[in-house]
């Protein structure tokens, strides 16, 4: 872990929850969502499409798109509330205190601008420079970033560079006024796989020279595994399991989690067929009462099927599974009841 | 970018020639250019001495030829109806109608874009919802009816402005009568720049809604209000040049259109314009003037298309470093 844990977290987020309004009513994408990120500390935050990472993060940088809105909770950072701040106020700290890369670094940059006057109207919109003293800076970010030549790379335009290259450009233009916390969602899903660890490289080293704390959504668990401090495992918008990622990889405590990990292929052992989770997420229509995971648990017990289980201490991580619990997960449920 | 302007004065030049081969066979094809010269008692034989002079028996390509190279020099020969130079009435008249279509197209941008601009940013707002309402009026009601309206409100009821005519005229350079610098003259252009330039105010209206909210749906918006821009910089500087290229080419056509199309409103307001000036003509049959007014209408469509493609080049550096063969996939 990066950062002492006795210090101030730099973004606390406590239950929060993302609601759709939809003509059948509202969905809760996210629900009862609450963790931290100390400063420095690279947080990964895994889990299938539709379980509520990207929206966790959209909500913190305070872009959600509408009609989905935060329903309640607190996301603080620095310890002042940001979820309930007017776009004005929000948008002062957008790019200066919270930075964000999104899903595909290769259309986040506007064709029509070169990559410099991208950069330029950033900083100059946060820091009180002159377009000279802006323009030294942004040339400083492009060769931090590894973007060779960069005095004259500066007035090229996004079409003129290949898609990791964009991506760096793309992390300068987060990172270019010294913001606290990056929020990555999936930076590097659009990449070749060669260049994902470059890209993941120099987000760390960037983010490790800068002191920059890092929310790293992915569906990648090589990703995190490589970057992470911390990792978050998300399921139907909830936090599964939470805790150090060498625990959580090695000693995963939830069944969900156990399952993710044992799906990762590795090449030592041979197996005829890929391990996987029975069943797919439920959609969030049809999130079972209980514990969302249960109708794919092969633990269950009746109390799962009922009594929604919260983050508990289990081992070296917090999970949110009665098997932690001293109560345990209740009697056991015939076969016949077992749906397949 | 120099290949593509080359290419494009070439396509422009067989463009013009095809044109100038409809124009040619109205002259020549449409009715006997002799009986269109001669008294009815003329014998044959001077019949056919005026048509050996004029060189209509020679093969129809040579015809052609001379009927280019004239054109090229603005000599369309004489008018049926008046006898004078054609070149020279067109003349007269273009300014009346380039006076016109301008203030037209200054109308349907000034206020057509901005409207286009606030409806795809609110498109939720009531008032939004109106524009959007009262722009299916302006799109589906016939341009006739809309300057017979206002004529009636504005002319007849309310005797506010002149119902016909460019009321007076001020030369400039002693051969163009301009409008814009009397009074009289700039209440006339009015009425008939709203009836003209109506529906292509709401046709750029809904182009620029549409494309503005098409915009502001991409990631590079989504990631310039993350980086924190102010929303001025994310409306005007990052989503409004992004819908110009369309935008642009839309202009472009509607103008070519706005001319062309001038025939109506021209008609409705008495405006003594070239556009009038074709419709007298269809009534006399008179083919030296619409053949020439033919060639004019593909001059100005190919003139204003090359600026609309050079003017790409200006908004979008892609096609800069491109060669411009090709249109970027999303426009």
């Amino acid at each position: 872990m990066a950062a002492a844990s006795n210090n101030q977290p730099l973004l606390e987020v406590r239950n929060l929850r993302v609601e759709f309004p939809t003509r059948r009513g509202t969905l809760l994408a996210v629900d009862d969502v609450s963790f931290d990120i100390a400063p420095g500390e690279v947080l990964g935050v895994v889990g299938e499409s539709g379980a509520g990472k990207s929206l966790t993060g959209n909500a913190i940088i305070g872009l959600l798109e509408p009609p989905g809105r935060v329903a309640g909770g607190e996301i603080r950072l620095e310890g002042r509330r940001i979820d309930n701040l007017p776009y004005e106020e929000m948008r002062k700290i957008r790019g200066a205190r919270i930075g964000a890369i999104f899903q595909d670094p290769l259309t986040s940059l506007n064709p029509l601008y070169s990559v410099g006057r991208q950069l330029i109207e950033t900083i100059q919109t946060h820091m009180p420079l002159s377009a000279s003293q802006a323009k030294a800076r942004a040339i400083e970010l492009l060769k931090e970033v590894g973007i060779p030549g960069a005095e004259m790379r500066i007035d090229h335009y996004p079409h003129q560079f290949s898609g990791g290259m964009r991506q760096r450009v793309v992390i300068a233009l987060a990172l270019c006024a010294g913001p606290r916390l990056i929020v990555a969602d999936e930076p590097t899903t659009a990449l070749d796989v060669s260049i994902q660890a470059q890209i993941i490289a120099l987000l760390k080293r960037l983010c490790r020279e800068h002191g920059t704390a890092v929310m790293l959504v992915t569906h990648d668990m090589g990703v995190i595994a490589e970057t992470a401090d911390r990792v978050a495992v998300m399921y139907a918008g909830r936090v599964a399991e939470i805790g150090p990622v060498r625990e959580v990889v090695k000693h995963a405590k939830h069944p969900y989690t156990k399952g993710l990990m044992g799906s990762i292929p590795s090449l030592g052992v041979r197996t005829d067929r890929l391990t996987q989770i029975d069943g797919a997420m439920p959609r969030l229509t049809e999130i079972p009462p209980g514990c969302a995971f249960n109708p794919r648990c092969t633990f269950k017990g009746q109390r799962c099927l009922v009594e929604r289980p919260n983050l508990m201490p289990a081992g070296a991580t917090r999970a949110a599974c009665w098997l932690h619990d001293s109560g345990g997960v209740g009697a056991p449920i015939l076969k016949e009841t077992v749906d397949a | 970018m120099l290949a593509f302007i080359l290419r494009r004065l070439l396509q422009s030049i067989a463009v013009l020639l095809t044109v100038g081969l409809v124009s040619f066979s109205l002259f020549r094809y449409v009715g006997d250019p002799i009986n269109s010269m001669v008294g009815q008692d003329t014998p044959a034989s001077e019949r056919e001495a005026l048509r050996e002079r004029l060189g209509l028996n020679d093969a129809a390509p040579i015809q052609f030829l001379r009927f280019i190279g004239n054109a090229a020099q603005g000599k369309f020969g004489l008018s049926y109806r008046t006898s004078e130079p054609v070149g020279r009435m067109i003349l007269e008249r273009l300014p009346a109608t380039l006076e016109l279509s301008f203030c037209a197209a200054v109308f349907a941008l000034f206020v057509g874009v901005p409207m286009g601009v606030y409806t795809g940013l609110y498109p939720k707002h009531w008032s939004s919802r109106l524009m959007q309402a009262v722009s299916l009026i302006g799109i589906s009601l016939p341009t006739f009816v809309i300057g017979i309206l206002l004529i009636l409100v504005f002319a007849v009821w309310l005797h506010w402005l002149p119902s016909f005519g460019r009321g007076e005229t001020v030369m400039l350079f002693g051969w163009w009568p301009t409008n814009f610098l009397t009074i009289k003259g700039l209440q006339a252009l009015i009425l008939p720049s709203i009836t003209l330039g109506l529906f292509q105010l709401t046709l750029l209206m809904r182009l620029v809604r549409s494309e503005m909210l098409e915009v502001m749906r991409t990631d590079y918006i989504k990631f310039a209000r993350a980086r924190g821009l102010t929303n001025r910089a994310i409306n005007f500087g990052h989503a409004l040049k992004n819908t110009l290229v369309p935008v642009i080419t839309v202009t472009g056509l509607q103008l070519g259109a706005l001319i062309a199309f001038a025939i109506v409103t021209e008609t409705v307001f008495a405006w003594p314009g070239v556009g009038q000036l074709f419709i007298q003509s269809v009534q006399f049959s008179d083919i030296p003037v619409m053949a020439a007014y033919l060639m004019l209408i593909g001059l100005l469509f190919v003139l204003i298309n090359l600026t609309v493609d050079l003017l790409y080049f200006v908004v979008d550096p892609r096609l800069r470093s491109q060669g411009g063969a090709a249109r970027v996939a999303g426009h």
